[in-house]
């Protein structure tokens, strides 16, 4: 097999921004599963899709566009999950459809060639300059960080946000400095990954690490290895086949799962349905009448 | 006379168009052991939350541990304020275990950026063995019954080294054993710690019958406050659950008779 191709800058630059937006994905992956929003994800990831084609549109920088966009689902879903008025499922479903179709109306409203457009959805990490993963770098610096300093409140929030508030965390803040961490991850792996396929790199890292482990610590280990490995064993397959990176990326951390699944420790643990948010126990805007 | 710890006066508390309370005042003494009881929707909950801050107050004082609970004031409040809800329902598959999840009572106490230490965790052990669940400490959090899980419950919020004790509808969805000791429980950490203690049920089986003093909620009301033996007459509990006091008679047998002995008396 002919590796030299690993020689060149682009596919080194390639190597390091899966490196650095599989670690940054798969952390927040973990809060995504752990407080069992997957939709938050996606929601976001089409948010932050519709801001960079508003960015290309109007001709200003598509990651501000980006990173504008996915604050503003942000603001949207964070009083929804908070105070529980609809059902997470419901609200993130609405805000993902919402971003969806204002991103194809951004799209059709586009002058000109819309590659500029179709690189944001399916992504193109083997075109990652320098400037791109400085970001993705920046980002999963922040967002390991941030896990690291604020573990034990993170612990505390993503178990059950009302337990966290009752012992006198500020477990509204965390989930906000929670959704704001999603969307600058989101903005700075979306060039690499692209906003269709940017939400299994979040999901199924997290969800693989989530069958294999009671440790939480170890999950968000498990999930940031998953996520690297996902993105290097996906440029392998994409270049032994000459097919879409995006694509080997994706559809390798979903066999991660798969595999995962198989081998869980957990499989013989009674199936589990939700039948009430986190933290609804204590949040002031559902009904505390009875 | 001992010092007042909760001082509530006419609180007001709406969520959206329901009106939660509506102008209740209380006074709780430290050390006492409090029983609230009153149907679903009665206000029992709402008032739990005026007194850990997390109640929204449309008007109304409260003090609490001589702090008069404003917006801002709430997260140090909480510090001293242990709080058990219902049982919880845990995802089997969640990834801590019944130490960790203890601990989390002395997040709050430890502040930002500090990370338990020896103290702490020995603190979460002893406290785990009050509430008998040492030889679980390392199971997953979900895996336990939901007695257990109340247990640990229990045992986070005296990590917390609280002054107030709330209990919310703690036995609520347990089978009978697991109320009884849960009950059994609450009451001796009360008495061996001295702390003041609220407990809210509708279910009156689930009523420690140790408990100093009941206050009765209905409609977002308090309608009865006094002793024991003053407010579990089947006559009262016919008009605040709105049966008829042969149900009453019937449901509760054991306050059939106290009442068949207060008609003796009378």
């Amino acid at each position: 097999m002919d590796l030299s191709i690993f020689g060149y800058q682009f596919m080194q630059n390639a190597i390091l921004s899966t490196f650095l937006g599989g670690i940054a994905c798969a952390v927040i992956g973990v809060f995504v599963v752990l407080m069992h929003m997957p939709f938050i994800g996606v929601a976001m990831s089409h948010a932050a899709f519709a801001g960079a084609l508003l960015g290309l549109w109007l001709g200003f920088n598509p990651l501000i566009g980006a990173f504008g966009l996915s604050l503003l689902a942000a603001v949207i879903i964070g009083p929804l999950a908070d105070r529980g008025e609809l059902s997470p499922e419901t609200s993130l479903g609405v805000i993902f459809s919402l971003m969806l179709g204002v991103a194809f109306l951004f799209m059709g409203l586009m002058p000109g060639t819309k590659s500029g457009a179709l690189e944001l959805l399916w992504g193109s990490i083997l075109t990652n300059t320098r400037g791109d993963i400085v970001l993705l770098a920046i980002v999963a610096a922040v967002v390991v960080g941030l896990v690291t300093l604020f573990y034990k409140e993170i612990q505390a929030t993503v178990f059950n946000r009302g337990i966290a508030l009752s012992v006198g965390l500020p477990a509204t803040l965390i989930l906000y400095g929670i959704l704001f961490l999603t969307g600058a991850t989101v903005t700075a792996s979306l060039r690499s990954i692209g906003g269709l396929l940017i939400f299994s790199l979040i999901l199924n890292p997290a969800a693989a690490a989530y069958q294999l482990t009671y440790s939480m610590k170890k999950m968000f280990l498990l999930a940031a290895s998953f996520g690297v490995l996902s993105g290097w064993v996906g440029l392998l397959f994409s270049y032994l086949f000459n097919i879409p990176s995006g694509a080997t990326i994706v559809i390798t951390s979903s066999l991660i799962f798969m595999v995962a699944t198989i081998f869980s420790p957990k499989r013989k643990v009674k199936g589990w349905k939700a039948v009430q948010p986190a933290g609804e126990q204590l949040d002031t805007g559902t009904d505390k009448s009875a | 006379m001992a010092d007042t710890v909760i001082k509530i006066e006419n609180a007001v508390v709406s969520y959206r168009e329901d009106v939660a309370l509506r102008g209740v005042s209380i006074e709780i003494k430290s050390g006492e052991f409090v029983g609230v009881i009153g149907p679903n929707g009665a206000g029992k909950t709402t008032l739990l939350t005026v007194v850990n801050g997390l109640g929204k107050l449309l008007s109304g004082r409260v003090t609490v541990l001589s702090n008069s609970i404003t917006p801002g004031n709430g997260h140090s409040l909480r510090k001293k304020v242990g709080y058990v809800a219902q049982v919880e329902n845990i995802d089997p598959r969640m990834p801590m275990h019944v130490r960790e999840v203890a601990m989390i009572g002395r997040y709050g106490v430890l502040g930002l950026l500090r990370r338990p230490g020896k103290r702490d965790w020995k603190i979460v052990d002893e406290m785990l063995e009050l509430v008998g669940m040492t030889h679980l400490a390392n199971r997953p959090i979900g895996h336990l019954s939901g007695g257990e899980q109340q247990r640990v419950a229990i045992a986070r919020c005296l990590a917390q080294e609280p002054e107030l004790f709330l209990l919310d509808e703690p036995t609520a969805s347990l089978d009978w054993k697991a109320q009884t000791e849960i009950l059994e429980l609450v009451k001796q950490i009360h008495d061996a710690r001295k702390l003041t203690t609220l407990f809210v049920t509708h279910d009156l089986d689930a009523m420690p019958h140790t408990c100093d003093r009941i206050v009765l909620m209905k409609d977002g009301l308090i309608v009865g406050d006094g002793t024991p033996d003053e407010m579990i007459s089947t006559e009262r509990l016919a008009s605040l659950f709105d049966i008829t006091p042969s149900v009453v008679r019937e449901r509760q047998p054991h306050i059939h008779g106290d009442a068949r002995a207060h008609e003796k008396e009378s």
